[in-house]
């Protein structure tokens, strides 16, 4: 009987760990481009790092992998991570904060989320940055220039961002004088993406609530869209007016850098801890990576209030875009080296020489030839050395182990 | 293919069997008085059905060993609210059975109009953990605990939770045990439930239609509208009540059967303690020690309550500290003093027509015939290890609430199951292949305990005039 992987659980090939590698070094290249320093944080956590307000949406915790610790007896339940983001805010509130610098972060973690069919998977693995103790536009397009120049380095092309603001949506939710309670429904019905989200609002104020309905019905493709909504908001409210002018400078400076971008409300579901600009990447009309600034939630993990903002990238959905034939190792730089058990101290020393000189050396042990091998080594019993090249199956021989590196060296 | 039925036992017994009768299936096995679990119908040779604890039934028609079960809405939502993708589809209210879950606390401890921030983890008691964890998310708690127990919630708060989910056919009944309820969570009534791929592929049509056209028409359906549950912050000074003094011992003693021998080694120890066992389910006896503080709970329960620190000492069963060391094995909690009553022996248990008779003979058929074995027990823990410790390879663990022996050979391979003298599982043509451990009562005591010596001094002497007791008593 075959033992199964777990259902919803995946394995990577040795093509596939290519294409995963290929993704994270792309990404951690350019994050250190931009003076991103790698963090990791632990897989489990308490499950209370996530279950207070403003942290996940009912709709995410109901599906988190939680348990009783060996030690659980007080009953306090831990969690396989359902969120990255929330473990780093811990950290800088944890280690970071009290150095006092701006702290620019990014990652590369797993994240589990139980999914019924378990046909998707239940274990995510992402590329993740945040920028905590920066506010502000730039700080956002810091941001989204970093997720889309790490997608570019990976050689896709064809990027589109989608731009929405949850401050925004809050600021005009209040506006319409309902309750808190009903502005948090409606609110959470939004961030899980549920349709119909403005069902059975009650406002004195039927104006405002047909412009959010706009919002979410129509899709822009400039900041004109939002300066023409604004136009249409006929309540003189700073709080909305400052949100909308916070938001029409982000969109005005994603449009400067040369990226095509819409303003989507609707894209912003997922995460309750978001309080500004929500941004979604896709390439080729697939959603590879999202993020948004969430400036509450450092003070609500215990430490100082700071802004702060990330995003996350989508390993398993880039790497299935990236192409096989850039990752391929040339058969050149592979040798296949057989070693007879009279010569396995010269075979040893010539595999140490060759591995130096940057090339890839198998030992064949059992007497076969790597098929993939550009290369093969041949020591026989006199000690000498026959190099074959694969390709044209030519001979030669030499009779010390530095004269094969030098060839090949040259080769 | 005969229709597979799981009917409960205990309160919704009575008006189903009415059903039954009405139907005309000849089930009259179906009643309190009955030694059979399973049943089968005199006037229909379609249906099989089986008896079984109602918190049972919607696992095993989840899980497909069952085609069409009967149980309360109460738990089967406690089952789907935390597997809401499982095979479970509900075809009828059947007007009966009703009441209503709600979460309470004692009046004056739980206050205020929004959503607690308190760092302190808030205690969320009962016998209904999903709903206590979904009522937690719900609420958006920054921070709690959830205590699954086996029963007796309303003893907990407000010393040991801060927050109880119980089920009462009313409010007032909440108010009426001396809580202030906090909301309701969810209204219930007996319900017919199918498995899904019964009901998508096999033809249950004549079951189905006699069941419904023998129910009573119902006067209303169960308003399941939730009142919204607003929990604020905690008044922290009454949260802990007398027993919080730093030298008091608190004690937990049983509820159940195993009072009058509690009660027995209490006297012949010369301790006086008053109305236990409670006539009127008091669950605070007064106990004339000095510095002691009783309550009375389910032994299952005591060993979590005791390695987190809510008591200091309880008796409870060996088996039931076995079962806690294996789930937690850095767990305070000790065995301070063998009562030497109550003995029984945890063994493994097969079928009769099972051809094996020891655990490695077991084993070897599994492997051979490629079963994944599933081992039904109400101590989860200890039929895990010994799952683990034995290398079955697959296996599955299937808890249950009582009335385990009726499992096999069709609901379970192997059941882990307590037996005194052995006879009820010879009578259920059952046969032991392995005694994993003998049992006997216990005062169980947490070491870890930062404690004055005033209090070590009380609970030392506590345990010292027991064994005294019992000395002399041999």
């Amino acid at each position: 009987m075959p033992i199964a992987h777990c259902k919803g659980c995946m394995d990577l090939t040795a093509q596939e760990m290519q294409r995963f590698r290929s993704v994270e070094m792309a990404f951690l290249e350019m994050s250190k481009c931009f003076g991103y320093e790698e963090v990791r944080t632990p897989t489990l956590e308490y499950l209370h790092l996530f279950t207070s307000a403003g942290t996940l949406t009912q709709g995410m915790l109901r599906r988190v992998y939680s348990f009783l610790d060996w030690d659980g007896w007080s009953g306090e339940r831990v969690v396989l991570k359902p969120d990255a983001t929330i473990p780093v805010a811990r950290l800088y509130v944890d280690r970071l904060q009290k150095m006092g610098n701006v702290a620019r972060l990014c990652y590369v973690t797993n994240s589990f989320v139980f999914e019924e069919t378990g046909t998707k998977s239940r274990e995510r693995w992402q590329c993740g940055a945040e920028l905590i103790g920066e506010g502000g536009e730039l700080a956002d397009a810091e941001l989204i220039s970093l997720a889309c120049e790490s997608v570019k380095r990976m050689g896709l092309t064809n990027i589109e961002i989608k731009l929405s603001h949850v401050g925004l949506i809050r600021g005009l939710l209040a506006s319409l004088g309902i309750g808190q309670s009903d502005q948090d429904g409606v609110l959470g019905r939004i961030l899980d993406g549920e349709e119909n989200a403005f069902d059975g609002i009650q406002s004195d104020k039927p104006q405002s609530v047909d412009v959010l309905k706009l919002l979410f019905n129509t899709k822009g493709n400039s900041a004109g869209f939002v300066k023409n909504i604004r136009a249409l908001f006929t309540e003189d409210d700073p709080d909305v007016a400052d949100e909308l002018n916070s938001f029409i400078s982000i969109i005005e400076i994603v449009e400067a850098m040369g990226l095509p971008c819409q303003v989507d409300f609707t894209s912003g579901k997922g995460f309750e801890y978001y309080t500004g600009i929500i941004f979604r990447l896709y390439v080729d009309n697939v959603n590879v990576g999202g993020g948004g600034r969430y400036d509450k939630l450092i003070e609500m993990m215990g430490g100082t209030a700071a802004p702060a903002a990330g995003f996350a990238l989508y390993i398993d959905r880039l790497s299935s875009r990236i192409s096989v034939d850039n990752l391929a190792l040339s058969s050149t730089e592979r040798v296949s080296l057989k070693i007879v058990p009279d010569a396995v101290k010269l075979g040893t020393e010539l595999a140490d020489l060759l591995r130096r000189t940057g090339l890839i050396v198998v030992t064949s042990l059992g007497g076969q030839t790597y098929v993939d091998c550009g290369w093969e080594v041949e020591i026989t019993s006199a000690q000498e050395f026959i190099l074959t090249n694969l390709a044209n199956k030519e001979k030669r021989s030499f009779k010390e182990a530095i004269d094969v590196v030098a060839e090949l060296g040259i080769s | 293919m005969a229709i597979r039925l799981a009917l409960p036992k205990g309160r919704l017994m009575a008006p189903v069997a009415s059903i039954l009768q009405k139907a005309e299936w000849g089930m009259e096995d179906y009643n309190e008085k009955s030694r059979q679990y399973r049943l089968k119908p005199s006037n229909r040779d379609d249906i099989v059905a089986k008896m079984f604890q109602e918190k049972d039934i919607p696992i095993q028609v989840a899980i497909g060993n069952y085609d069409i079960g009967i149980c309360g809405f109460d738990w089967l939502t406690e089952y789907t609210v935390k597997y809401p993708s499982c095979a479970l589809e509900i075809l009828s209210d059947l007007g009966f059975g009703e009441g209503a879950i709600y979460a309470a606390a004692m009046p004056g401890t739980i206050k205020g109009e929004v959503i607690t921030t308190q760092h302190d983890a808030v205690r969320i008691a009962g016998e209904y953990p999903n709903l206590a964890e979904s009522l937690a998310f719900k609420i958006r708690l920054r921070h709690f605990a959830v205590y699954p127990l086996w029963g007796s919630a309303d003893a907990y708060p407000p010393e040991n939770a801060d927050i109880i989910l119980i089920s009462r056919q009313s409010e007032e009944e909440v108010s009426t045990l001396g809580f202030e309820s906090l909301g309701k969570i969810v209204d219930f009534r007996a319900c017919l439930v199918v498995n899904t791929d019964s009901l998508r592929c096999k033809d249950m049509s004549g079951v189905l239609a006699s069941i419904k056209a023998n129910i009573a028409p119902s006067s209303a359906v169960p308003n399941n509208a939730e009142k919204r549950v607003t929990i604020g912050a905690m008044r922290q000074n009454v949260r802990h009540g007398s027993s919080s003094e730093p030298d008091m011992v608190r004690l937990a003693l049983p509820d159940g059967h195993q009072q009058s021998h509690v009660r027995k080694i209490l006297d012949a120890a010369g301790i006086n303690i008053d109305d236990y066992p409670s006539a009127s389910g008091n669950r605070r006896p007064k106990i004339a020690l000095d510095g002691f503080f009783v309550k009375v709970i389910r032994p299952q329960d005591m060993p979590m309550q005791v390695a987190s620190g809510d008591y200091d000492l309880a008796i409870t069963g060996f088996d039931w500290l076995t079962d806690h060391l294996y789930q937690f094995p850095g767990s305070p909690v000790k065995r301070m003093l063998d009562l030497k009553y109550g003995w029984v022996r945890i063994v493994a248990v097969v079928a009769n027509e099972t051809p094996v008779s020891t655990t490695a003979e077991l084993q070897q058929m599994l492997k051979t015939n490629k079963i994944s074995c599933r081992i039904a027990a109400e101590y989860t823990n200890i039929a895990d290890y010994y799952a683990r410790a034995n290398h079955f390879s697959p296996y599955r663990i299937v808890p249950t609430w009582g009335a385990t022996e009726a499992f096999l050979p069709e609901d379970a391979d192997l059941l882990i199951e307590n037996t005194e003298t052995g006879s009820t599982l010879v009578k259920n043509n059952l046969k032991i292949i392995d005694t994993l451990f003998e049992s006997t009562a216990c005062v169980i005591g947490n070491t870890h305990s930062n404690r004055s010596s005033l209090k070590s001094s009380r609970m030392a002497n506590f345990v010292e005039m027991l064994r005294k007791a019992l000395e002399k008593a041999s």
